[in-house]
This record gives structure tokens, C-alpha cells and sequence, in this order.
């Protein structure tokens, strides 16, 4: 990295330094195995979640009329009173297969939504306090301390019900579960770009940046910004994976997405009351979200390994 | 240091419900203006709550018709005995499978560990909980789950003579293990990266270049140098427990703080849902200052003055 070709294009270097990893970075990440059956993985449900409209054999509303009180058991355990369900019904009757496939996008949307939000709020807050220092870190660290001292999952609980409670509205929109996670979630972020940023800072490019005079906004996104997006794309895949979880929790509870909107979560809710008839119920969706989850975990570790080994 | 630290996290506990209360107030001011003197200004009520909090009143809770800190304290012994027995499953259990599998890296049985770690990581706690149930419970293997003893409003000493210790135990196991497979995962997964660390150290080879028997070696100069960055993890993941034991009581039915948060939240009860945050707010300080401690002592290196 010479100063040299700093002075003849100033963003350049970022470029080139970025088309060589590219190449390594590729290649790391295919060597990774699981990472590429943890891709693999999440296309298959990403796919499935994008076209649960086409793939499912029901509305995902619709309850069965042979619905007896009992939910309908899956073809491959009992033919017969399956009623064209493949994987049976859940305590209402509904087809539990395309719940399971609209629930899909719904678990998916919020995590990605939600994760978007919180790395844009996280990384401006954190490229702010880690490259000003002084005052402006102080205040947003102190900030992050306090959000950081309480567990994630009740002070979610507390907005959302408080939230729920005082909109006229009965059910929590799908906009407000996600405005609440990434609003909440993003101090893991701030941290960490703020860490990254207290080091670029005092790098030769960034001096060279300021020294042929320009601006902090441009120095802080053109320069400093490229350089830390390896750890920051790292966090977010593991965010995902934390958020669709921290959903699922939350629907679970009856304090997230609401019936008859089909979530992962949700669907789990009153599996505890049929779980003596009906293991089908309470199995499958756990199933899903441990699959993508665990899809999108092994994704980012193969990331992490591949953009920096020594970055763990 | 430790004295800063405290001064500098504190504001943690009561600044982080006043960040809320705007959220609050518009959404109960009508129901509860009479009661909490809401047509005050809001730093004004701040600064009362601040002090009462300070003085130890949480306030009152209207779901169970009795002081904040009251319903909480007779709740709390339940909580710490389910989270303090899934600490220490995961402590136990976590670090052991960690060395194991870092003595041995790249073999079968590592690959093993790290992937039912990658599992326990990835699993929602519910459904765990649920899928035990169905193990346990439905399919007649015998282990009583939900409810736990009554809790006697005297104290726990009576308590202890009338039920035994098996019996509590029995009752423990399933809520304490399903809340414990997340710390463990993760405990895990750190020790052994922490362990393969300390295990290429210069000290290591001198220790085995002395003909020390390789047991000797692990745990007598390779434990307690890998436990250092371990015991951060360890205080960490507080919070991840705490909200893991707000959904385990709720399934388990055990009568401790989460699910008393969870009937709260339900209730819409302010009071105890501030004293709540509160108290789980302080603790988590607690935690990373006893992680701290612990810190100075395994690493003689680390001084605070």
C-alpha cells in the first residue's frame, strides 16, 4: 500500500485490496465445507419460503373439515385420516406443510429486516464513536452499557407487549416486530465497529485520506468503512441466525407474530397442549428453525474463517 | 478499576427502564395516573422512582396485590437454584467436553463435540424443552416435569424437612439440563479453541519436555491459563441464561422470576416489570464484576488498582 497511488486515486486501494481477497476469499469459503452445505441449505429454504405460495397444497388458513378436534396425523404416519395433508394438521386443522413453508417467509423476512437495521444503526453509531473518540464515544458507549446490562429477550418482551397494549390494533404488525429487534439489537454492532474503527483510524491510509483533505464523512464510509466490513458481515450472519431464534421465542410466548399469520414460533405455541396426540406439531417447525439456523451458523462461521483466520 | 467500573455500568439498572417509560406512559397513563402521580413532569418522576428504587422500594405490583421486591424475593431462591444448576451442568460438562476434544483435535470424537455444539447452539431453548417433554413425559420415560414443590410463604426451611432431596432433584434435572445446552455449547466450543491455543504455548512444550505426564500437563499448567478467556464467556452469557430461564419456567412451570415476568407482561403490571428489569439489570453488573475478580486471580498478569 504506498502512499503513492493514495495521491493518484484516493479510493483505489480499498479496490484493489478488495479484488485480491476476493479471489482468496472464494476460494476459503468453498474449502469450508460446511459452510457450502450450510449454503446449500438456506437456498433450499430461501427458495421454499419465495415460492410457499406455489409449493403449498393449502391456504394456509384453511382448516380441514374432517378436523375432528384432533390434529390430522402426517400421510407417512397414518394414511388413511391424513386427508391429503402430507405432514398432517396442526390443533386447528390447518395443513401444517403450508404453514410450515409460509412460515418460512415470515421467519426469514423479519430476521433479514431486522439485521439490516440493526448493522445500519449499529455500524453509523460505531464508526461514529470509534472514529471521533472523545465525548461522541463516550456518550454511545454509555449508550451501548446500558443496553448491553439487560438480557435482549425480556426488554423485547416488555416493548412488544407494551407496544401491543397500546395499539387499538389486538396483533403486532410484522413491521413493528422488526422496527423493535433492530432498534434493540444493534449494540453488539456498535461495539464491534467501533473496535475496528479505533484501529483504522490510525492507519496510513486514513492519515493520507485526511492529509490530501477530505472530509470525515468521506474518510469514515469511502475509506474506513470497506476496510471493516469483513467483521461486520461475519456478525450479522450470526445475527440472523440469533434473530430468527429471538422470533421464534418471542411468537412462541404469544408476544411476536400473531395467528393465524404462520411463523415458525408461533406454531409452536399450543404444541404443548396436543403434544400426547400429536408429536408432528411440535417436531416439524422446531425442526425448520433448527435446520436454518443452524444452515446460517455454519454459513457464518465458514465466512468468519474465510475472511480473516485470524480474526477468532 | 473495579470501583470505576461499578460507577460506570450502574446507570444500567435504573437509566434503562427510564428509557422505556416514555413507551409506557402514553400506552397506561390512563388506568394508572391516579395511583403513580403521572401528571408530574417526567424527569420529576424519574428522580422520585430513581430514589425509591435506591431505598429498595420497586414499587407495588397490581397483579399480585404485593410489593415488587416482595413477589420477587419469594421467587428468587427458585430461580438461582434452576439457573445455579444449569451453570453448573454447563460449567462441568461444557469445559470438560472442551478439553476433551482439544487434546484430541481433528479426531472423531472432536468432530463429534464440536458438532452437537453447533447443534446445542442452534436450538431454540423452547422447542428443547418441548422435544424433552415429549421424550420424557409422553413417551413414558419416567422423569416428573413442570411444577415444582409449593413454595411455603415462610421461608424455605420447612420446606426442606417435608420433601426430600431426591425428590427435588428429580424435579430439577429436566428444566436444569434443557436451559443448560446453550451455555454448554457455547462454553465448549470456547474452551477448545482456547485450550488448542495454550496447548502450542513454549510453557507446554517445556512442561512435556520435563517428562510431565500429558494429564499433569493439561490441567495443572494448560487449564488454568485456558480458562482465562472462558470465564469472560462464562460471565457473558448471563443475560442468554436469564432470558433462556424466562422461557424454561414458562414450560416447566417453574414457579421463579421469569415466569412471574411472563404473567406480569400479561397482566400489563408496570411496576414489577420495571422491578424485573431492574434487578436482572444488576445482576448481569454483578456478574461482570465477579468475572472481574475471577480474571485477577487465574491471571496474576492482570492487576487492578
Amino acid at each position: 500500500m504506498s502512499t503513492g497511488s493514495v495521491l493518484i486515486s484516493p479510493a483505489g486501494i480499498e479496490d484493489d485490496d478488495l479484488q485480491m481477497t476476493k479471489v482468496t476469499f472464494w476460494r476459503r469459503l468453498r474449502r469450508h465445507r460446511l459452510a457450502v452445505a450450510g449454503f446449500v441449505v438456506l437456498a433450499f429454504i430461501v427458495l421454499c419460503a419465495v415460492f410457499a405460495p406455489q409449493l403449498s397444497p393449502f391456504d394456509p388458513t384453511y382448516i380441514d373439515p374432517h378436523w375432528q378436534g384432533n390434529p390430522l396425523p402426517p400421510c407417512f404416519v397414518n394414511s388413511s385420516q391424513c386427508a391429503g395433508h402430507i405432514l398432517g394438521t396442526d390443533e386447528v386443522g390447518r395443513d401444517l406443510l403450508s404453514r410450515l413453508l409460509f412460515g418460512a417467509r415470515i421467519s426469514l423476512t423479519v430476521a433479514f429486516f431486522a439485521v439490516v437495521m440493526e448493522v445500519v444503526i449499529g455500524t453509523i453509531l460505531g464508526a461514529l464513536a470509534g472514529y471521533y473518540g472523545g465525548w461522541v464515544d463516550y456518550v454511545i458507549m454509555r449508550v451501548t452499557d446500558v443496553f448491553l446490562s439487560i438480557p435482549l429477550l425480556p426488554l423485547l418482551l416488555v416493548l412488544t407487549g407494551i407496544v401491543a397494549a397500546s395499539s387499538s390494533k389486538a396483533s403486532l404488525s410484522f413491521l413493528t416486530i422488526v422496527i423493535i429487534i433492530g432498534a434493540l439489537s444493534w449494540p453488539g454492532v456498535a461495539r464491534l465497529v467501533r473496535a475496528t474503527f479505533l484501529s483504522l483510524r490510525e492507519r496510513e491510509f486514513a492519515e493520507a485520506a485526511r492529509a490530501v483533505g477530505n472530509n470525515d464523512f468521506r474518510i469514515i464510509f469511502r475509506h474506513l468503512l470497506p476496510n471493516a466490513i469483513a467483521p461486520i458481515v461475519v456478525q450479522a450472519t450470526l445475527d440472523v441466525a440469533n434473530v430468527i431464534v429471538l422470533e421464534s421465542t418471542l411468537s412462541f410466548l404469544g408476544f411476536g407474530i400473531q395467528p393465524p399469520t404462520a411463523s415458525w414460533g408461533n406454531m409452536l405455541a399450543n404444541a404443548q397442549a396436543t403434544l400426547e396426540q400429536a408429536w408432528w406439531v411440535a417436531v416439524l417447525p422446531g425442526l425448520c428453525i433448527l435446520f436454518t439456523v443452524l444452515a446460517i451458523n455454519y454459513i457464518g462461521d465458514g465466512l468468519r474463517d474465510a475472511l480473516d483466520p485470524n480474526m477468532r | 478499576m473495579i470501583l470505576f467500573l461499578i460507577l460506570d455500568k450502574a446507570p444500567g439498572g435504573p437509566l434503562a427502564p427510564y428509557l422505556q417509560n416514555p413507551h409506557i406512559t402514553p400506552a397506561d397513563i390512563a388506568r394508572l395516573k391516579h395511583n403513580l402521580g403521572l401528571d408530574q413532569p417526567l424527569p420529576v418522576r424519574y428522580v422520585k422512582w430513581l430514589g425509591q428504587v435506591l431505598r429498595g422500594d420497586l414499587g407495588y405490583s397490581t397483579s399480585n396485590s404485593e410489593p415488587v421486591l416482595q413477589a420477587m424475593l419469594e421467587r428468587l431462591p427458585a430461580t438461582l437454584e434452576l439457573m445455579g444448576a444449569s451453570t453448573l451442568i454447563a460449567i462441568v460438562v461444557g469445559i470438560g467436553a472442551g478439553i476433551f476434544s482439544a487434546v484430541r483435535p481433528y479426531t472423531f470424537a472432536d468432530y463429534f463435540i464440536t458438532t452437537f455444539a453447533f447443534f446445542g447452539q442452534s436450538m431454540p431453548v423452547f422447542w428443547l424443552a418441548l422435544m424433552m417433554q415429549l421424550a420424557f413425559a409422553v413417551h413414558g420415560i419416567p422423569l416428573p416435569f413442570g411444577y415444582q414443590i409449593q413454595l411455603p410463604s415462610a421461608g424455605l426451611a420447612d420446606n426442606v424437612d417435608s420433601f426430600s432431596l431426591g425428590d427435588r432433584l428429580s424435579h430439577l434435572i429436566l428444566p436444569a439440563v434443557v436451559l443448560s445446552v446453550l451455555s454448554l455449547a457455547l462454553y465448549s466450543r470456547f474452551m477448545r479453541s482456547s485450550m488448542l491455543e495454550v496447548t502450542q504455548t513454549d510453557y507446554m512444550r517445556t512442561a512435556a519436555a520435563k517428562g510431565l505426564a500429558p494429564r499433569t500437563i493439561i490441567f495443572k499448567h494448560g487449564l488454568k491459563n485456558a480458562l482465562i478467556p472462558v470465564v469472560t464467556v462464562i460471565a457473558l452469557s448471563l443475560p442468554g441464561l436469564i432470558a433462556g430461564a424466562v422461557v424454561t419456567e414458562t414450560i416447566f412451570s417453574w414457579p421463579g422470576m421469569g415466569r412471574l415476568f411472563i404473567n406480569a407482561l400479561q397482566q400489563e403490571d408496570i411496576a414489577l416489570l420495571m422491578g424485573y428489569l431492574c434487578v436482572i439489570a444488576f445482576l448481569v453488573v454483578l456478574f461482570n464484576l465477579l468475572a472481574d475478580i475471577t480474571y485477577a486471580w487465574l491471571d496474576p498478569r492482570v492487576k487492578y488498582d
